[in-house]
């Protein structure tokens, strides 16, 4: 049997997570399918088919798919489900939106998050904020997963020649209506993707003091991220949070600065490559997961730090 | 005494409904949760439990949104063993007006868990559901989208800002981008994210007063559900454990080391 990724993408481009996704799918016995739903995103359907090891992308163009809103597309997935073993999504916000609900309405539980397939059946996942990993065999026909990004290297973006087919649209459910959105606007990577993420605590102290972390983070080329501590001030928005609750990230470089590294903030970046923690409290519990522990003030060292590295 | 008009006394009307409010017993968000030697589970004897966080925020809104007339009852349910009446208490303690347990001692998986909470919606018929968006024990972020999936009621998941406008309900989510709001059709599921709100401390004289308030206990089979889980557990094991490095004199050798030793700048 085949496995089913739907696409993460904003109608234009196809999100990288998306490429973690087929990742996983790829390590099953059968084929991959992708499906495209959007509005005008007949683009993405394009860079989908460039997606190397896919057979078809599936295209389901219509208004009502413009902002995939869960009420509107699960009916679609659901509509497609009977011809898949698995149905699979990077667990982003609009995947962890939508699977659930669609696992629910075809009658089988879901695997959330997970970060590797031991078989066609049975996947890992961390739990208890990553503190301990279970091993769950589903006993359900189609199995309903949403994919770690941090757990699966993203397949290449080119090399492939998969058919395009569209689909039949199913009927605007009429429960949920897009109002409007507010994107945080940045320069920088973007933050599950990046290979360098700068992350700020609460001894950043104000949303003033955090221009010292991007300027840090604008010199190594690297995304900005923060504690839940520092988020819950209002130094930065919420989708800098990195956690058990926020993003998970594993970059090549991870800077914690004045972040003290409650189990929660580690849940999200303890698989980073290298960890380097900048704290004044040589006690902080973040000094135990980093490669490179940094006591001192930050309002002192990370200018030094911006200094050293222009040498 | 105030008078409305006529057409003012509808609108309050249409503003009254009643709120369910889901809420499960968790491992408390201070405990770090270890595997049991064995790999069979997770060791939660003598373990610290607490309501967990995101619906402790569930039930806040709810109150908020009683406080400020827009609900005329909020009934707190909570699914599992006995020892879920205290958190059915604890959260009418922080105001809600009655509770229900669907008591059982079994494994209740997200589906299991929103197939009860059905039940309990065709019973009591709420205008709104609302949930954490996640529990911090297995952390699968499911059962508010299964409910609704279930309901065929909108979904308002990982909700920053609740207002209710008329038959409709205005939802701020945070999203992976930043906020996006929605209009949804009421009845409808909403699951609180974390700056939703920030839950009420508890006074004593209120879990005095929570502890007559009254709670109605079912179990699975009253409701007519299968709760058999889905998914076996094969085993459980601790991630490889990062072993912490050195400590660096100053910026230079950081510097040094990021470039020589990791070669990751």
């Amino acid at each position: 049997m085949t496995a089913l990724v739907i696409a993460e993408h904003n109608n234009q481009t196809l999100n990288v997570a998306t490429l973690c996704a087929v990742a996983a799918a790829a390590e099953l016995s059968g084929g991959v399918d992708i499906l495209v739903a959007g509005h005008q995103c007949q683009a993405v359907a394009e860079q989908a088919a460039q997606v190397p090891g896919v057979g078809k992308i599936l295209l389901a163009d219509a208004a009502h798919y413009a902002h995939a809103l869960a009420e509107n597309l699960a009916p679609l997935v659901l509509s497609l489900s009977s011809a898949y073993s698995h149905l699979l999504v990077a667990a982003t916000s609009n995947g962890k939106n939508l699977m659930p609900r669609v696992a629910a309405m075809l009658d089988v539980a879901q695997l959330s998050d997970i970060i590797a397939v031991v078989s066609d059946d049975t996947f890992v996942r961390p739990i208890y904020a990553g503190n301990v990993l279970a091993t769950f065999q589903s006993l359900d026909a189609i199995k309903a997963i949403t994919v770690r990004m941090t757990g699966f290297d993203a397949v290449p973006a080119t090399g492939g020649a998969a058919t395009i087919e569209a689909v039949a649209i199913q009927a605007d459910a009429g429960l949920s209506q897009f109002v409007s959105e507010e994107l945080t606007k940045s320069s920088r990577p973007e933050l599950t993707a990046a290979d360098i993420v700068v992350s700020g605590g609460r001894g950043v102290g104000s949303a003033e003091n955090f221009a010292l972390i991007e300027r840090l983070a604008d010199q190594l080329g690297a995304a900005v991220g923060a504690s839940r501590a520092a988020v819950d001030a209002g130094f930065v928005p919420n989708d800098y949070q990195v956690g058990q609750t926020g993003k998970c990230v594993a970059p090549t470089l991870y800077v914690a600065v004045g972040i003290s590294g409650a189990i929660q903030h580690l849940a999200g970046m303890k698989d980073s490559k290298v960890i380097v923690a900048i704290n004044k409290d040589e006690e902080a519990p973040i000094f135990q997961v980093a490669d490179y522990g940094l006591v001192g003030d930050l309002f002192k060292e990370v200018p030094a730090l911006c200094a050293a590295l222009e040498k | 005494m105030t008078v409305h008009s006529p057409r003012v006394q509808r609108a309050i009307l249409e503003d009254e409904m009643k709120i369910l409010v889901a809420v499960k017993r968790a491992i408390d968000y201070n405990v770090k949760a270890r595997p049991k030697a064995d790999g069979t589970g997770v060791e939660l004897a003598n373990v610290k439990m607490s309501m967990n966080p995101f619906d402790e925020i569930a039930v806040e809104e709810a109150i908020r949104l009683q406080e400020a007339g827009k609900a005329t009852e909020i009934i707190a349910v909570s699914v599992g063993p006995a020892t879920c009446q205290e958190t059915l208490r604890t959260a009418m303690a922080m105001g809600a007006d009655r509770g229900i347990l669907v008591q059982t001692d079994s494994e209740t998986q997200p589906l299991a868990v929103a197939k009860l909470l059905k039940a309990i919606v065709e019973r009591e018929q709420p205008g709104l559901v609302l949930l954490g968006k996640q529990a911090i024990d297995d952390d699968s972020n499911q059962t508010g989208q299964m409910l609704a999936g279930l309901l065929g009621w909108a979904q308002g998941t990982f909700a920053c800002t609740v207002l209710p406008e008329g038959d409709s309900l205005l939802v701020k989510r945070e999203v992976d981008g930043g906020i996006q709001s929605l209009t949804l059709k009421l009845p409808a599921v909403v699951t609180a994210d974390l700056r939703l709100n920030e839950p009420r401390y508890v006074k004593l004289p209120n879990i005095m007063k929570a502890k007559k308030k009254p709670l109605d206990i079912f179990s699975p089979a009253d409701l007519g559900i299968d709760i058999t889980p889905r998914l076996k557990l094969v085993k459980v094991s601790e991630p490889p454990a990062r072993v912490g490095g050195v400590k660096v004199a100053d910026v230079e050798e950081l510097v040094a080391k990021l470039r020589n030793e990791a070669k990751v700048i």
